[in-house]
Formats: structure tokens, C-alpha cells, sequence
């Protein structure tokens, strides 16, 4: 594994990181299966609160109705079949839906109190506090030191640039493996690494909420389970929303979990709803929908 | 329904051996064409080069063109050489920033219904006879000014439009969404994530683009024929007046009676030829190269 969790200097927890591979529980369910499942949003503010919130791409609707609190420091995870709107959703948690021709949001998305589609609401401020991480690792093709001074030049934070890069590269656990060449392209790095190079991009900019959609998707499992690893780590300082297809790493790293369908209605057409959200091991364990259940269990249609 | 199944499956029999025969008629037919391709530009280079050695000396680059094709008096078409680079330098300058924003704003900017029709619009005027457009600046620009290297620098930048605009287009649209977005979701405006990601991306395509642009207008004749004179012996470098340029050498020497005109044209033409080939075949080459980085960060 080439992650350095425990390097000296970094921003993580002081504790020991043990061997990944060994320590790692295949997921929280089991201590959590015992019954004693504490709602693990107590002492943790509201985030985001969405209320009745659709989204449609040219007047078809992609996902409707969605009620939902999303609590700072916690991860949250969106999980669901294909074509039930998550990514969208979590598109629309930083208006990067905005550009897209067509795309229209209803209802409220209220980041911290305030209407995020407001009027007023300047959407280069929402994107600087809350960053996204893609499916597909996406560096730009400029050096590594570049990739991650992109933001903070973008947003004048160009005092002590290379402080600023340099911790957000610890803290996406890419230093050690980047620190001797700076200068090389973005694109030389592994799938894994880029990914990592991306997180950083996206932590430089001292984000409030990452955003990530499917972020291992596309990376062999070592490679996942370092940004999984770093996902853990990450929400001691951020608050992070996960998209995911993979039910085993929603398990694995989420607190809270929200689990999404498509809805057919009498005219055939399809919109995403969502199903339930609550904490992961309920989710899991004993879900109140048998939709959630059909999913979770693997029996879905 | 198992007929099928029990026919033979032997390579003699009469269907295989049909199928084989029209396999092998169309590939032959196939590889005849690309050999007359690639054999009319043979004969094409291998023909001036024959003719146009001779006259390649170094008189060709020192003197001025001769007026009455009296060996000995000029007989180089330096003027000519220097009249050509000047009034595509003009062309130039004026096609590539004109077409490099229209292409940022087409690929960027634009909605898509608008897009396509500049996308249309541009690929008409590429194909608008070059006469046409060295008519339209004549009525436009020459009618009451004179012939000027400014006339046919604008006439040649008409003809290069399309072809900036329309190759830079292409290669802005090879640049990856995936770019764009993450640019954006880092808090860039659209304007900023042109300048900072998707030009620098890009630019090896937007240097082919020229390249090709330039070896596209230094071999251009008939906008030159109604902007700049035909008749201008001496070497003029003020773009306010008419200039000569290779291709009218080219196109005067051989219609003039004097043997040593027609040398020289030859070796004109010779000049002409290895210079758009060589600057083609230069931006094909960094064309392909700047490509395979792009695809890199897909």
C-alpha cells in the first residue's frame, strides 16, 4: 500500500494506522448489528436541507420530491440503481448542473441556512466551498504543483502557495509519493494517484463538503481502498457526500446512507425518488422499505 | 432448419470460392485507387522538380523577376518570395485570431442550434470559389484605392478563415468535458476555464491550424489577381502597394513567350511546392502529436 496515512506533519489523528488490509472490518455492520444503533447524526449539525427538491434536464424530470437533512462532519452516502438520480442530486449540491442547457432545480436547497439557489447566491462562491471529486479522476494536464494551485489561484489564495499545496497533498496521503516531482505531469501519476491528485485539488481550496460521485469507480481495489481509507480520515474536517454503486463501500464507509429508486409512473416515464435514508447499519439491517430491502439484498429487479 | 448446419465446409466449394473472388475484386479496386492517389502526387512533384532544377540557382533567391524575360536581367523572383510571405503574414494575422475566437466562442460560448450554424456557415465559405472572394475584396477594398498587399492580405484571410476556425473548432471540442467540469466545480467561470485549461490544451492544434492556414494561402492565385498587380518587378515591402508573389510569377512565366520566364517559373513553382509541403506536412505531423496528449487526459 502506498499510502502514508500516519505521516508526521499531516493533518490525520495522531492514533496508529494499522496494516490496511488487516484492520480493515469488511463493513460496520457487524458491531452495529448487536441493535444498539446510535443515530450517528446526534451532535451533528445540518449541513445541507433540501425540501422538495426535483431536477429535470428539459422538462424530464430526473429525480422528484426529495425531503432530506445532510449533517456536517458525517459521511453520507447516495446509493441506488442507475438512472435514480443521485449523481444529479449530488450535482445539484454545488450548481454544477447550472451550465447544463435545460436543467432546471424546484424546491429549496438550503446550504447552512441559506438558499443556495438564491438570487443572490453567487455560484463560484458555492463551488469554492463545496468541491467535487468525479468518477473519473480528471487532473488537467499541467504539472502536479499546477493541478493543485489551479483553485488556489483561482481564489487568490496565492500567500504561502507552497504550504498550501504541500498540506493538500498530505492531506489526500499523496505527498510522499509526489513530493520529488512536483514538476511532472499530472497525467504520469496511476489511476489511483490521480484520483488522490484530484482530492487534493479539491481540499487546496479549503472546501466545506466534498462531493464525490462514484470516486473509486474507476480504480482497481487497492487503489479504492485508499480512497476509502482517506474518506474515513477525511471527515473529521469536512462534511463528504458519496454517490456509489458499490453497497459493500457505502457499508464500509458511510454513516448515514441514502438509498434512491426510479419510480415508473402510470405513464411510463421514469423519475428518480428517494426510498428512505438513516443510519447505514439500519439501512442495511432492518430497512423500513422492502424496496431498500429488494436493493440492499440483492434481490432488485 | 438444420439444412445450415450440414452444409460443407469446405473452401472449394461454389459460394466460398464466389465470396473469395469478389473479396479479392474489391480490394484490387481499392488498392488502384490509393495507388493513382499517391501516384498523381508522384508525377506531379517529380514533373516541376524536372523542370524547375535547371532554374534552381541562387540568381532564383537574390534577383528580382525580369521584365522582358532578357536573361541576365534580374531573372530570380526574390520580390516574389518576400511579396507572398509579407501578404500572408497580413492574411495571417488578420484569419487567426479572428477564427481562433470564433472557434472558442462556437465550441464554448455558443448554444448548440447557434454553433451549428456557424459550423455551416464556415464550411459554405470554405467552399465559395476563390475568384469569388477575389472579386468581392476588388469591388470592396480595391475599386478606388488601387491594387494593395493589404487588399490581398484580406482577400487570402477570407480563404483562411474557414480552415483556422473550423480546425480549431475541432480540436477545442476534443478537449474533455471532464475538464470543463472540473475546472468549474473548483469555482472557475467559463471565460477563465478557456484561458486557464482548455487553450493551453489545446494549442497544438491551434499552431497546426496555422500552419496549415499559412501553406493554404502562400499557394492562393486567383484572390492575388484582382488585389495585387501582376506587373511589379521591384522588391516592395510597403503593404499599401501591390506586391508580386509566387504563384502570379508562376502564372505570368508561363504564359510568356521568353523560354527563361518559363524556367523560371518552373523553379517558382518548384519553390512553391516544397514550401506548402513541407509546412502541410509539418502541421499534419504536430497535429496528430498534440491529439495523442489530449486523448492522454481523457
Amino acid at each position: 500500500m502506498s499510502d502514508q496515512p500516519n505521516e508526521p506533519g499531516s493533518a490525520n489523528p495522531p492514533e496508529p494506522v494499522p496494516e490496511v488490509t488487516a484492520a480493515r472490518p469488511n463493513t460496520r455492520l457487524g458491531d452495529l448489528a448487536g441493535g444498539h444503533d446510535e443515530d450517528p447524526t446526534v451532535g451533528h449539525p445540518t449541513v445541507f436541507d433540501l425540501e422538495r427538491v426535483s431536477v429535470s434536464y428539459g422538462g424530464k424530470t430526473a429525480i422528484r420530491d426529495v425531503d432530506m437533512d445532510i449533517h456536517c462532519n458525517l459521511v453520507t452516502a447516495f446509493i441506488g440503481p442507475s438512472g435514480c438520480g443521485k449523481t444529479t442530486l449530488l450535482r445539484t449540491l454545488n450548481r454544477l448542473n447550472d451550465p447544463i442547457p435545460g436543467a432546471a432545480v424546484d424546491g429549496k436547497v438550503n446550504y447552512r441556512g441559506e438558499d443556495l439557489y438564491g438570487d443572490d447566491v453567487d455560484a463560484v462562491e458555492v463551488r469554492r466551498r463545496i468541491g467535487m471529486v468525479f468518477q473519473r479522476p480528471n487532473p488537467f494536464p499541467k504539472s502536479i504543483y499546477d493541478n493543485v494551485a489551479y483553485g488556489l489561484r483561482l481564489h487568490g489564495m496565492k500567500d504561502d502557495l507552497d504550504n498550501r499545496v504541500e498540506r493538500a497533498l498530505r492531506h489526500a496521503a499523496l505527498w510522499d509519493e509526489v513530493k520529488d516531482r512536483l514538476k511532472a505531469s499530472g497525467l504520469s501519476l496511476s489511476g489511483g494517484q490521480q484520483q488522490r491528485l484530484c482530492i487534493a485539488r479539491a481540499l487546496a481550496i479549503e472546501p466545506d463538503v466534498v462531493l464525490m460521485d462514484e470516486p473509486a469507480s474507476a480504480l482497481d481495489p487497492i487503489s479504492t481502498q485508499s480512497i476509502e481509507d482517506l474518506v474515513e480520515q477525511l471527515k473529521a474536517e469536512y462534511s463528504i457526500i458519496i454517490v456509489t454503486h458499490n453497497m459493500q463501500q457505502a457499508a464500509r464507509v458511510a454513516d448515514v446512507t441514502a438509498f434512491f429508486s426510479v419510480d415508473v409512473a402510470e405513464d411510463g416515464s421514469r423519475s428518480g425518488v428517494l426510498v428512505e435514508q438513516g443510519p447505514t447499519s439500519k439501512l442495511f439491517i432492518r430497512p423500513s422499505d422492502p424496496r431498500t430491502e429488494a436493493y440492499v439484498t440483492g434481490r432488485f429487479g | 432448419m438444420s439444412a445450415a448446419a450440414h452444409q460443407s465446409l469446405s473452401a472449394s466449394s461454389g459460394r466460398a470460392k464466389r465470396r473469395r473472388r469478389w473479396g479479392r475484386v474489391m480490394e484490387g479496386l481499392a488498392t488502384l485507387a490509393a495507388v493513382v492517389a499517391i501516384a498523381v502526387l508522384a508525377i506531379v512533384i517529380i514533373s516541376v522538380a524536372k523542370k524547375g532544377l535547371p532554374a534552381l540557382n541562387a540568381d532564383l533567391f537574390t534577383q528580382v523577376t525580369s521584365t522582358f524575360g532578357i536573361p541576365g536581367e534580374g531573372g530570380g523572383i526574390k520580390n516574389a518570395i518576400i511579396g507572398t510571405v509579407i501578404m500572408t503574414a497580413i492574411a495571417t494575422a488578420i484569419s487567426v485570431p479572428l477564427g481562433v475566437l470564433l472557434a472558442i466562442f462556437s465550441s464554448e460560448f455558443a448554444p448548440p442550434r447557434l454553433a451549428l450554424i456557424i459550423r455551416i456557415t464556415l464550411n459554405v465559405l470554405a467552399g465559395v470559389p476563390t475568384i469569388v472572394i477575389g472579386v468581392f475584396v476588388f469591388g470592396l477594398l480595391v475599386v478606388g484605392n488601387g491594387y494593395s498587399a493589404y487588399a490581398a492580405g484580406v482577400a487570402l484571410s477570407i480563404v483562411q478563415l474557414p480552415v483556422v476556425a473550423r480546425s480549431t473548432e475541432e480540436v477545442l471540442l476534443l478537449v474533455p468535458s471532464s475538464l470543463r467540469e472540473a475546472s468549474m466545480a473548483l469555482g472557475a467561470s467559463r471565460a477563465r476555464t478557456v484561458l486557464t485549461v482548455i487553450l493551453p490544451t489545446a494549442v497544438g492544434g491551434i499552431v497546426t491550424a496555422t500552419i496549415v492556414a499559412v501553406a493554404r494561402a502562400a499557394g492562393e492565385t486567383a484572390p492575388l489577381l484582382f488585389t495585387t498587380g501582376i506587373f511589379a518587378n521591384a522588391v516592395v515591402t510597403d503593404p499599401t502597394k501591390p506586391m508580386a508573389s509566387i504563384p502570379l510569377v508562376i502564372f505570368q512565366g508561363s504564359e510568356s513567350p521568353s523560354p527563361h520566364d518559363q524556367e523560371v517559373a518552373w523553379a517558382a513553382a518548384l519553390v512553391l511546392l516544397v514550401g506548402v509541403l513541407i509546412g502541410s506536412s509539418l502541421g499534419r505531423l504536430l497535429s496528430l502529436r498534440s491529439r495523442r496528449r489530449i486523448e492522454q487526459s481523457r
